[in-house]
């Protein structure tokens, strides 16, 4: 019974596959695969678009879309609706034709980058033998989007926030990928697949063996989330956006559907940066404990990627947006070398591997967690207590 | 297969040939950019993955990034509507025979030509890859990591004495 419930997306696929022709069936197999993904991601982002939405409500005490459908469930079917109508409205002056494809060049690579993501057990559409580098590469292709849509808008807030945020997405993709190389490090692979392979088994039969439960993956884990909310320029990091100083950046010429398009490229590309982090150091799709195996896998994956959608909305409620120099320092001065110690952290790790069955494991923690502890407090006193700055000086608006 | 490369040939081809002949040259840095997509995707069709996500990690993802802002940060002379097809193009011509004569004759030169094709990919090319630069090709690595290095110091003195200058 939990079998065939854990394998139910595999099984219908081949079921699928099998009632086609036999010419059909090895074209038929990817665009299942592919369609399926494109579908199960819409209905994703269009709930995700009501929790975030629901959940500022909450904490900015205040009720939140409650109009369309049952606690206004179906406000994201209205939301898509308004845009389709909306009025495509482009510049006079804009590059028509990168102004069109920037939305594209936006979204299809965020799509590609789910190939390689493992949703449950047997789950994943492609396993690359280099799917991590895969995952990357699909992210690292977004920047050019972004500057197509600055560029072509001939705008020069669009401009400038398109050159912010292409400042900032370099920034951050150091921290973010060398947060990601201690558990390829551990695990000996860059296929995602084997990276989740390598978080089976239970300490003590009751607690996974996932990576977050170690110092080095606490530290990488958390990094690495700090690196994609940068990436994805959410809040507290979404000044290339920043709607009271170059209103909305990038975005700011587009209307209708191509910025519904970027609207969900933003949030896809949230997504799969939650579902890495999920993938490399919350066990992927296995389950926390070992009596809870009994749920199918996907299940886990999903329920783990709400709760981390359900910490970047609380983080979005609560913190303020930082300034360009405070956003430069913390990616420089406080994160990478966090993530440089933590790469040796982890090093360490590997070599103490014969420790545990000593029963130094105690002492492996704590030379792991002092390590990692003592950088954090110098670190984050020294990015805090830099030379004060004066009022600031205009140098042109006076 | 065969419709698959095509496919990508044709992409390649006219995100090359748009690269010179586009006038604007934002447009030519986004065509070169397409063209290095195209060349990724023939390399995934060839089987070599790592180099295929590596094609697009540095040439999607930082060089074609690197010249458009260096486009950008330049002059707006820089962005001229001048004939595509400058006056010296036989010179232009000699200089790409002379290259692609170099190119073709060292290729047929090494030894890689002569080898029978690989029918199967090894099981974790990433993994030799890795083990390769670390063994074999260690030397070049470093050297190259030396190179960047003092690269990477080398702008940030260029961009600290400017600092120094305005202020």
């Amino acid at each position: 019974m939990f079998e065939a419930l854990d394998q139910l997306p595999i099984t219908l696929k081949a079921w699928l596959v099998g009632l086609l022709p036999e010419a059909w069936q090895a074209v038929a197999s990817p665009v299942l695969s592919a369609a399926a993904l494109v579908g199960a991601l819409a209905v994703l982002f269009a709930l995700a678009t009501w929790i975030e939405r629901k959940g500022l409500g909450r904490l900015q005490n205040r009720y939140g879309p409650n109009r369309v459908g049952p606690f206004g469930l179906l406000q994201p079917l209205a939301d898509g609706l308004k845009m389709l109508t909306k009025e495509d409205l482009v510049p006079r002056n804009a590059d028509r034709v990168v102004h069109f494809l920037a939305p594209l060049a936006m979204v299809v690579p965020v799509l590609l980058a789910y190939a390689v993501m493992p949703f449950g057990r047997n789950l994943v559409a492609a396993d690359f033998d280099a799917g991590l580098l895969f995952f990357f590469a699909a992210g690292s292709a977004t920047e050019l989007a972004v500057f197509m849509a600055g560029w072509s808008s001939r705008n020069k807030y669009s401009l400038l926030g398109a050159m912010r945020a292409i400042a900032q997405m370099i920034s951050y993709e150091v921290p973010l990928v060398l947060s990601a190389l201690t558990a390829v490090m551990l695990s000996g692979s860059l296929s995602l697949v084997t990276l989740v392979d390598h978080q089976a088994g239970y300490h003590g039969g009751w607690l996974a063996r996932w990576h977050v439960f170690t110092p080095w993956g606490l530290a990488g884990f958390l990094l690495f989330l700090t690196a994609a909310t940068a990436e994805a320029n959410r809040s507290p990091f979404d000044l290339p956006e920043g709607e009271s100083e170059i209103i909305a950046g990038h975005l700011v010429e587009y209307s209708g559907f191509k910025y519904a398009l970027f609207f969900l490229g933003e949030y896809l590309g949230l997504f799969a940066a939650s579902g890495l982090a999920i993938t490399l150091f919350l066990g992927g799709w296995r389950a926390p404990l070992a009596g809870l195996n009994w749920v199918p896998s996907y299940l886990w994956f999903f329920l783990k990627l709400f709760g981390c959608l359900a910490l970047f909305i609380w983080l979005r409620g609560t913190l303020p947006r930082v300034r360009t120099d405070q956003l430069m320092n913390l990616a420089w001065k406080f994160l990478l070398p966090l993530a440089l110690i933590n790469l040796f952290v982890a090093a360490l790790w590997h070599l103490t591997a014969g420790w545990a069955s000593v029963g130094g494991g105690l002492a492996r923690w704590l030379v792991g967690g002092a390590l990692l502890a003592i950088p954090y407090a110098v670190l984050g006193r020294a990015l805090f207590s830099g030379p004060r700055r004066g009022p600031r000086v205009y140098r042109y608006a006076d | 297969m065969r419709a698959a490369f095509f496919i990508l040939a044709v992409v390649t081809l006219i995100g090359a040939v748009g690269a010179i002949a586009l006038r604007r040259l934002i447009h030519c840095a986004l065509s070169a950019a397409l063209a290095f997509a195209g060349l990724a995707g023939i390399y995934l069709m060839l089987g070599a993955e790592f180099v295929s996500f590596a094609q697009v990690l540095v040439y999607l993802g930082a060089v074609a990034v690197l010249i458009v802002f260096a486009i950008l940060l330049t002059p707006p002379a820089a962005e001229t509507r001048a004939q595509p097809f400058c006056k010296p193009c036989l010179l232009g011509l000699g200089v790409a025979v002379l290259v692609f004569g170099v190119v073709w004759s060292s290729v047929l030169a090494s030894s890689v030509v002569w080898r029978p094709a690989a029918t199967a990919v090894p099981a974790s090319s990433a993994k030799l890859i890795g083990r390769a630069l670390m063994t074999d090709a260690v030397l070049p690595l470093e050297v190259l990591g030396l190179l960047l290095t003092a690269a990477l110091i080398g702008a940030v003195v260029l961009a600290w004495r400017e600092k120094e200058g305005s202020d």
